[in-house]
Formats: C-alpha cells, sequence, structure tokens
C-alpha cells in the first residue's frame, strides 16, 4: 500500500501525481479498520475527513493519527476513560491545530492506557491494545494505539504523550521512531494531563527525519501554554545532515552491565549484546562512545521518584473530572455522592491506586518526606545528567529490557524489582524535559527492540542527528509490522 | 462591654479590576447573563492551562509595597486542592509558599488616634464559581470562576469591632485609591473572614480561636465580632470556657447570631504544592521601583495635606477623602484655581448631597470643576451673590447648560461704586423722616435703608457696598 511510505516519500508522490490525498485517506481508513479488528488500537475512525489540497507543505494531504488525550474540537475525545467516554471537546490542542494548518488529515483517535498512567496498553476503556507484530503481546503504553497504527501502516505519523516513557517505550516494542522533544518546544495545551511537569507531547513515526518534521510543525511558542518557549529559529528537519563523527555519547555502564543482575533472562542477555552491536556501528563512524558509572542510589531512585511526583500531581490535576459539567453525571442524592459515584464507575483500579499513592504522598505529614524529596532527588538526578552533557552530545541506552511482553502477563508498572531501573530509566528524560527519540535496533524472538538517545536541553538537532545517522546503518527504518488478518470463524 | 478582652483578626478578599481574568483571557466584568464570561479553563475542561495576567501581578505587588510588604524573590504560584461544585478544577491556583508580600504594617486613624495594623500577608488567587441554591436543584455560574482575588491576612491585632471595620473600611479607600478594585461590598467584591478569641485583661497567652467565614458587608462583621465576644463572654463567665472550641462559624444576617460550621478538628487537608504550569518569575529592583511610581497619594497623607496645605478642617478632609472620587473632585478644583475653601465648602455642602440624593457618582456629575469655578470666580470678583450663586448652581445643574450661560449682565450685582452713591442718596433725600429717627437712635433703622436700596436694584445691589455707602453718608 501506498500509504505505507515515509512522509518524505508521499510528498514526492503526491507532487508527481503519483498518488492522490483521496486515496491515501481510503488506504488509511481502510487500514484504520483491519488494526482495529486485529489490534483494537482506536477509540475513534474519523470515516469522513475533510480531504485538503497538496502545497508546498510537507504534511499537506498527508493521513495522521491523534492518541485520544488530545483535545480535538467537535470529535470524540475520551482520554481512553470511562469518566470522559461521551465527551465531545469545543477547542482544538494548540499542536494539533499547527499540524491542521500544514494541511494533515486526522484518520483516527487511538487508544491509550486510561490518561496515559499506564505502561501496558491494556487499561484503555476499549479494551486491551495488541502488538501488530506479534498479537499475543503489548504494545507497552501508554501511547499503545499510536504505536500500533504506525507500526502497522496505517499511516506515517501518530501523535503520541510521554510522561514516563509513553512515547519511546511502545515505539521500541513496536518498531518504529517515538520522539518527545524538549519540554515546552511543543505547547501542551489540549493535552489532557497526567503529571504537568513531566508530560511532553511528541510524535511516533517511522523514520527520524519524518519525527522532525512532525515535531517542527508541531511546536513553537503558545500563548496558552506559559512553559512554551520561542523555538522558530529552530528547524529540525532542515539542520539533519546525518555528520557524527567526533560526537561524544556515554551510556549508563551499572546498568547495561549484565554482570550486575543475578540472574539475567536470555531476552535481557540477547538484548545487551544487541545494545553493543549497535554502540559498534556508532564507534566505527568516529562516534566515542563511553561507560560511566552512575552512583547506584541514584539510580535505584529513579522508579520512585517517578511515582512520587507522577502520582501527586495526577491526583490534582484529575480532580475536574466529577461529571459534573463533562462526562456522564453520576448518580447521588447530593452533588458530592454524584462526584463520588462519577470517579468509583469512572476510574480503573489502577488509576484509583495511583490517586490513593498521590493522595498519600501530598498529605501534610507526608509531603516533606516523599513528595519535597521526591522533588530533591529529581534535581539530583538532573543535574547529574547537566554535567555529563557539558562532556558528552547525548546518553544512549536500550530501551526496557527486551521485547514486548506477553500480554496475559503483564506488570503493573508501580511495582519494583531488580530490573527496574533498566526498564525506567527513560524517566530521566522527563525528568529534566531532555530531548528524546528511540529507534528500532533489532528483533529478539521476531519481535522489535529499540534503542534510545537523550540530550541535554534545547539540544534536539544533535539528538535527531545523531539518531538519524545510526537510523541509517541499520536496515529498520520504514519497516511495516506484517499484520494478518486472523481467521475469525 | 465584656470584662474581657478581646482579640481579632481579619481575612479579607477582595476582588481586583482588570483587563481579563486571572489565569484566563476571559473578560474580568460583573455580567447579569450567567456563564457569559467563560474560557476553556473557567469551567476547567480537560487539556486547559492557566496563563497569569500581568496587569493582575502588577496590581498584587503594588498593593504588597503600599501594605509595607517584604516581596519575595520569585513569583510563583501553588494549587490548593478540594473538591467543592464551585471549584471546575479542584483546586484553587493560590499562593502559599510565596504570597507576594509578607510581614507588612499599614498605619490607620481611628477615632483620631493612630494605629498600626500588621499584615501577615497578601497574596493573590482566584475566585470559585458562584452558587444559586433552589429547592430541588443548584445552578453554577462560572462568570466568576477565576476572577483576580487579593486575599490580605492581618495579625490578631484588633481589640473591638470598632478596629477591625475602622480598618476595613481604610483597607476598601486604599483599594479604591490604587486602582485595584471598585471594592463595593454590593456588588460582591469583598469578603471577609474574622477570627475572635478573649482573654482576661493581663493574661499573655491568647484565648481559642473562633473563625468566621465569608461576611459580606461590614455592618455584618460589627455584629458578628460583637455578638462572638458576648457568646464567649457569656461562656467564660459561666464557667464553661471550654464549650468555646476551635472551629469555623458562620453569622447568620436574620437572627445575627454566628452558627456552628465544623470542628478544627475536620479542617481539610489542602494538600498545597507548586502549580507546575506557571514558571517561576523573578521580581526585580527594577520592576517593584516602575511600579512604586504607580501608588497614587493615599487617603491618609491627602488628608494632612489637606489640613496643613490648604487649611481645611480635619471634620471636612475627612469627609473628602472618604472616597478616591471626592478627593479627585476636590484635587482638580484646586488645580484649576479655585481657592480650596470654595472647593471645599462646595463639595460637601451641595455636591455630596446632590450626588446622594440622586444616587449617582461624582464622575457623572454635570458640574465638572471647570464649570463649578465659572460660578466661583464671579462670586469671589462679588459680580454675584451667594444666594445668586445658589441658583445658577441648581440651574446649571438642571438644565444641563455651562454657568456662565446664567452669568448675565442681568443679574450681575450692582458693584459700581459711583452708580450705588447716586441711588442710595436719592433714597435718602426722599426718607428725611426716618433719617432723623435714626440719629435719634432707631439704629435698627439702617436694615430699612439696606432694603430700600434692593427694592430699587431689584435686588442686585451688592449687599457689603451698600452697607459700607450707607454707613458713611448716615454716621
Amino acid at each position: 500500500m501506498k500509504i505505507e511510505n515515509t512522509i518524505e516519500d508521499l510528498h514526492q508522490m503526491l507532487n508527481n501525481k503519483e498518488v492522490t490525498v483521496e486515496e491515501l485517506v481510503n488506504e488509511s481508513l481502510s487500514k484504520s479498520k483491519l488494526v482495529q479488528k486485529e489490534c483494537n488500537a482506536f477509540v475513534t475512525i474519523i470515516e469522513n475527513p475533510i480531504i485538503k489540497e497538496v502545497n508546498s507543505n510537507l504534511l499537506s494531504g498527508i493521513p495522521y493519527g491523534i492518541k485520544d488525550n488530545y483535545s480535538t474540537k467537535g470529535i470524540l475525545s475520551t482520554g481512553s476513560s470511562n469518566t470522559l467516554k461521551d465527551y465531545i471537546p469545543f477547542y482544538t490542542a494548540t499542536c494539533i491545530e499547527n499540524l491542521e494548518k500544514c494541511g494533515a488529515i486526522a484518520i483516527n483517535k487511538t487508544a491509550l492506557d486510561e490518561f496515559g498512567m499506564g505502561g501496558t496498553g491494556t487499561t484503555c476503556h476499549t479494551g486491551i491494545v495488541k502488538n501488530p507484530w506479534n498479537k499475543l503481546h503489548m504494545c507497552a503504553g501508554s501511547s499503545a494505539g499510536s504505536a500500533a497504527a504506525v507500526a502497522a501502516g496505517v499511516y506515517p505519523f501518530a501523535l503520541g504523550s510521554d510522561t514516563g516513557d509513553s512515547i519511546r517505550k511502545p515505539a521500541a516494542f513496536c518498531g518504529i521512531v517515538g520522539y518527545k522533544p524538549t519540554y515546552g518546544m511543543i505547547s501542551r495545551y489540549g493535552l489532557f494531563p497526567f503529571a504537568s511537569s513531566l508530560d511532553h507531547c511528541g510524535c511516533l513515526t517511522r523514520s527520524v527525519k519524518d519525527a522532525a518534521i512532525v515535531v517542527d510543525a508541531m511546536k513553537g511558542l503558545d500563548k496558552n501554554d506559559q512553559t512554551s518557549w520561542d523555538s522558530s529559529n529552530i528547524h529540525l528537519y532542515n539542520s539533519i545532515d546525518g555528520q557524527v563523527k567526533g560526537k561524544k555519547l556515554f551510556y549508563i555502564q551499572n546498568i547495561v552491565d549484565l554482570e550486575n543482575y543475578t540472574n539475567p533472562s536470555k531476552e535481557l542477555k540477547e538484548h545487551i549484546n544487541n545494545f553493543y552491536k549497535t554502540l559498534d556501528l556508532l564507534k566505527k563512524d568516529g562516534v566515542e562512545v563511553e561507560g560511566i558509572n552512575i552512583d547506584k542510589a541514584l539510580l535505584n531512585a529513579i522508579p520512585s521518584v517517578y511515582v512520587c511526583l507522577s502520582c501527586a500531581e495526577a491526583t490534582s490535576n484529575m480532580s475536574n473530572l466529577t461529571g459534573i459539567i463533562f462526562g456522564p453525571r453520576g448518580k447521588g442524592e447530593n452533588v458530592t455522592d454524584m462526584m463520588i459515584d462519577h470517579r468509583t464507575q469512572g476510574f480503573s483500579p489502577l488509576i484509583k491506586r495511583r490517586f490513593v499513592i498521590g493522595s498519600y504522598i501530598l498529605q501534610k505529614e507526608n509531603q516533606e518526606k516523599y513528595f519535597v524529596n521526591a522533588q530533591r532527588v529529581r534535581r539530583l538526578i538532573v543535574d547529574k545528567m547537566k554535567e555529563l552533557f557539558k562532556t558528552y552530545d547525548g546518553l544512549i541506552m536500550p530501551v526496557s529490557t527486551g521485547p514486548a511482553p506477553l500480554l496475559d502477563n503483564p506488570k503493573d508498572s508501580v511495582s519494583v524489582d531488580d530490573v527496574s531501573v533498566l526498564e525506567e530509566h527513560l524517566q530521566i528524560g522527563n525528568f529534566g524535559g531532555f530531548p528524546s527519540i528511540t529507534i528500532p535496533n533489532g528483533f529478539i524472538n521476531d519481535l522489535p527492540v529499540g534503542i534510545n538517545i537523550t540530550g541535554n536541553c534545547y539540544d534536539d538537532i544533535n539528538v535527531l542527528n545523531i539518531a538519524y545517522h545510526l537510523e541509517s546503518k541499520m536496515p529498520y527504518k520504514g519497516q511495516i509490522a506484517p499484520l494478518k488478518e486472523d481467521n475469525h470463524e | 462591654m465584656s470584662k474581657y478582652k478581646a482579640v481579632i483578626g481579619l481575612e479579607m478578599h477582595c476582588e481586583m479590576q482588570s483587563n481579563s481574568k486571572v489565569f484566563s483571557s476571559a473578560e474580568n466584568s460583573y455580567n447579569d447573563t450567567p456563564n457569559a464570561n467563560v474560557r476553556p479553563l473557567d469551567m476547567a475542561f480537560p487539556g486547559t492551562l492557566p496563563t497569569v495576567n500581568k496587569e493582575c501581578i502588577c496590581k498584587s505587588l503594588l498593593m504588597s509595597l503600599v501594605l509595607n510588604c517584604s516581596q519575595p524573590e520569585y513569583m510563583y504560584f501553588d494549587r490548593k486542592n478540594y473538591y467543592y461544585p464551585d471549584l471546575p478544577k479542584g483546586y484553587q491556583i493560590t499562593q502559599m509558599h510565596a504570597p507576594v508580600g509578607v510581614n507588612g504594617k499599614i498605619t490607620i486613624d481611628i477615632d483620631g488616634r493612630e494605629k498600626e495594623v500588621l499584615i501577615h500577608d497578601i497574596h493573590l488567587e482566584e475566585d470559585s464559581a458562584s452558587l444559586d441554591h433552589y429547592r430541588d436543584i443548584s445552578l453554577i455560574d462560572y462568570n466568576r470562576s477565576g476572577v483576580p482575588l487579593l486575599e490580605l491576612v492581618t495579625e490578631p491585632c484588633f481589640y473591638s469591632a470598632e478596629e477591625a471595620v475602622a480598618f476595613l473600611e481604610y483597607m476598601r479607600r486604599i483599594y479604591q485609591y490604587c486602582g485595584v478594585s471598585e471594592a463595593d461590598t454590593k456588588k460582591g467584591q469583598i469578603r471577609c473572614d474574622v477570627n475572635v478569641s478573649i482573654m482576661d485583661e493581663n493574661a499573655s497567652e491568647l484565648g481559642t480561636k473562633v473563625e468566621m467565614k465569608n461576611i459580606n458587608s461590614f455592618a455584618n462583621v460589627y455584629d458578628a465580632i460583637n455578638y462572638e465576644i458576648k457568646r464567649q463572654s457569656e461562656l467564660k463567665d459561666a464557667g464553661r470556657y471550654d464549650e468555646v472550641e476551635q472551629e469555623t462559624r458562620r453569622f447568620d444576617e436574620e437572627s445575627g447570631t454566628t452558627i456552628r460550621m465544623r470542628s478544627k478538628v475536620d479542617a481539610i487537608d489542602y494538600k498545597y504544592f507548586v502549580e507546575p504550569n506557571i514558571p517561576k518569575y523573578k521580581i526585580t529592583k527594577e520592576w517593584l521601583e516602575e511600579i512604586k511610581k504607580d501608588i497614587p497619594m493615599l487617603p491618609r497623607e491627602r488628608k494632612e495635606k489637606y489640613i496643613k496645605e490648604y487649611n481645611l478642617s480635619e471634620y471636612d478632609a475627612n469627609i473628602i477623602i472618604k472616597e478616591k472620587d471626592y478627593a479627585d473632585y476636590f484635587e482638580e478644583c484646586v488645580k484649576i484655581g479655585i481657592n480650596p475653601k470654595l472647593a471645599a465648602n462646595y463639595l460637601i455642602v451641595q455636591i455630596i448631597a446632590y450626588i446622594n440624593k440622586e444616587g449617582i457618582s461624582i464622575k457623572d456629575f454635570y458640574l465638572k470643576p471647570e464649570y463649578l469655578k465659572q460660578i466661583i470666580v464671579e462670586q469671589d470678583k462679588g459680580n454675584i451673590s451667594s444666594k445668586q450663586a445658589k441658583e445658577i448652581f441648581n440651574k446649571a445643574l438642571d438644565e444641563r447648560k455651562e454657568p456662565k450661560n446664567y452669568i448675565s449682565k442681568d443679574n450681575a450685582q450692582i458693584s459700581d461704586k459711583n452708580l450705588l452713591e447716586d441711588i442710595i442718596n436719592t433714597i435718602l433725600d426722599n426718607n428725611q423722616t426716618q433719617i432723623e429717627a435714626y440719629h435719634n437712635g432707631k439704629t435698627n433703622l439702617f436694615d430699612y435703608f439696606v432694603g430700600q436700596v434692593m427694592k430699587e436694584t431689584k435686588g442686585k445691589a451688592n449687599p457689603n457696598m451698600v452697607k459700607e455707602i450707607l454707613k458713611e453718608k448716615l454716621d
């Protein structure tokens, strides 16, 4: 199918009249239906999208998907939660408006772990999202639907959001590119908040340059988001030249040293070995790569700091979900009972658990011990990274401990065990607001795995450039999951 | 009066006037149509974000300076988390960790004596929506949701209802003088929380503090404090002071009593934390200097000036500074050259009476200072009598025409000495008998002669000159 090409190629095809916008939209819609049937990736398929004209903009006439935690005017926007199962917003998120202005065409709204608060793609109110490479496996989350759809070739890009690793981990598990730029480069106005100080907008694509094109379009100073900043002098796509000679990268030695794991699984061993092989590709082209040991205590604190801060902010951010103004009205004799009913019925147990943790952490008597200390450790981690970024152009790490786990054995992301730091280290990128990109770097058990590059704030071009070079040294750019229709009898 | 010493602290919430709401671009103005001044943030639609209104920041810093507070190094906000139907986000954005002003003080006048009021802090926050309760339903109006509020918290430094209300009155004036708020209690723009405790005259420790929430007029503040002092004193007298609990009560206007709402034990944990969507903003010295320039002359300073420079009585000065609009009108009069005492007289005797009767603001008063000047100048020159001046004042006001239209030659006073002498000579010639009687001791006939002159001139003769000339001729 033509729709399975990258944005760059599709733009050229549209200009050369090898394909029309209508054809692309129709292909995207029919593929949406297949992916919906096989992977359950969508909350809404937009049946009659407005066809736009092709112009010089790379995104004109290009179909795309929107994670369902973005506000889209006139289109159901649920956050994959029963608390908003009937909510149709009357305003559109800034970054989507920016894409619409470029002429991109939204095809569907993709499923996510409820409000982004999960890492499995199994807690959407519409059900479990399955990995198009192997439907017995998860996509990871929370941008599960977006990752599945882009991997299956529904369109060349979809929007994601990333509070811990919600773009970058599903990208790895689905064999695609996932990029979240520096905090504030893309306005968050219209993104349903999970944890405001950690939330990032971003995209999932099948090539690094496509990710640059999409973020170029999404980004920009927004009067509705005071944490956004003016990046008008930054042109990501045009700045990628693939020159990496003399660049310096580091990896966190003690996390990727198999010696440090008591009983490493076969998959973990393969994953780590594959990681080192990928590093060799860079070294061969003149990139210096060094292992750095970081204080284990600091590393071990990462998952706990994340749980503390994200749950605390989430419990406050989601206090507007009462069913009074929007969302289904709860039942009850008085307004308090109505709110309680709405929230009791609406939220999944996983979210409720996080709210309880968040409330506990914010309680007056616990704040100093948990919340304020978590903020302090966050600062220590960020300072350590910034210090290293003085010497190095970026941090390069394997994503997760291997490929996507089986769906019938999902791991609750709040739990902690000895591989938890390797599993959760991408959260560093959210602590510091660092630009961070995942690209595919191979397969284990016929399932894709990924590698991540994270750089200093505002250094997005550098990060993309290294990722682009590495992508060109491997055969995974543009790969499509060979999704087969099950024989449903 | 109670034999105990009462200790009172105040929290004064004042709605700020501004171009838009404090964190959204919705209009900040009173609107009869419910839910008309609403942007997505004001109803907390998912994904909306607060953006700080700079005007509100400047005005709150200005108030912080006026109250001699110290300002924080960085401006930032906190979330106060609680569920209530009038609070759409489920939290209020306020300032807990770094209020815009702390540790301030301001001097006020109470019955001719000065009192220094200690300010704990002043902070900027957003108002909630308003609720209307009916028999079976309640309605929410989000017009007020997100309206900027300044909350001023005093130390417990008042010892009577009079002191507390004098402070509130003075602060209301300050807000108006500084253009920070209309501070109109009738529009619900000021609401107060009051806490009251009593103690033995020489005790060193404060008694149990009782808080009364959401009192919406100064008269009610006054009544609530006095009721509470009485209630607590009676319990103490009866040896039942342990029944005075640290609790929150509300003032019931109808019965004039306070009613228990909840105990302090049930106090809500608001789980304050820093609002992550608003970046910290550095408050520089230069910025504060800039804002300082916008502080107008405040009522106490103006009063001092009126008394010292313009020789007004304290009584008159107090009336004029009561409203900023009065003071501005008065100062405009002085500025364009009207004698301050005459201007004050006009303002106090006629203008304030008139606008009160008509129920209008002095801003809508037709006779602007320059029109008033037209009358006063003629009166000062002796061209018109005070009686005439009053008539012209009323006529100009009635017919909405400049006073100079009524100051014609027709009604001009006759102040020409030669002309008056001629008239007086004729009258004296025709009244020889009366002159004789006058010289024989009937001195009250002097008024008869004056009357004759006035009759002859149809009341236009300058009475002072007439008297002078007559005295000369008769004595």
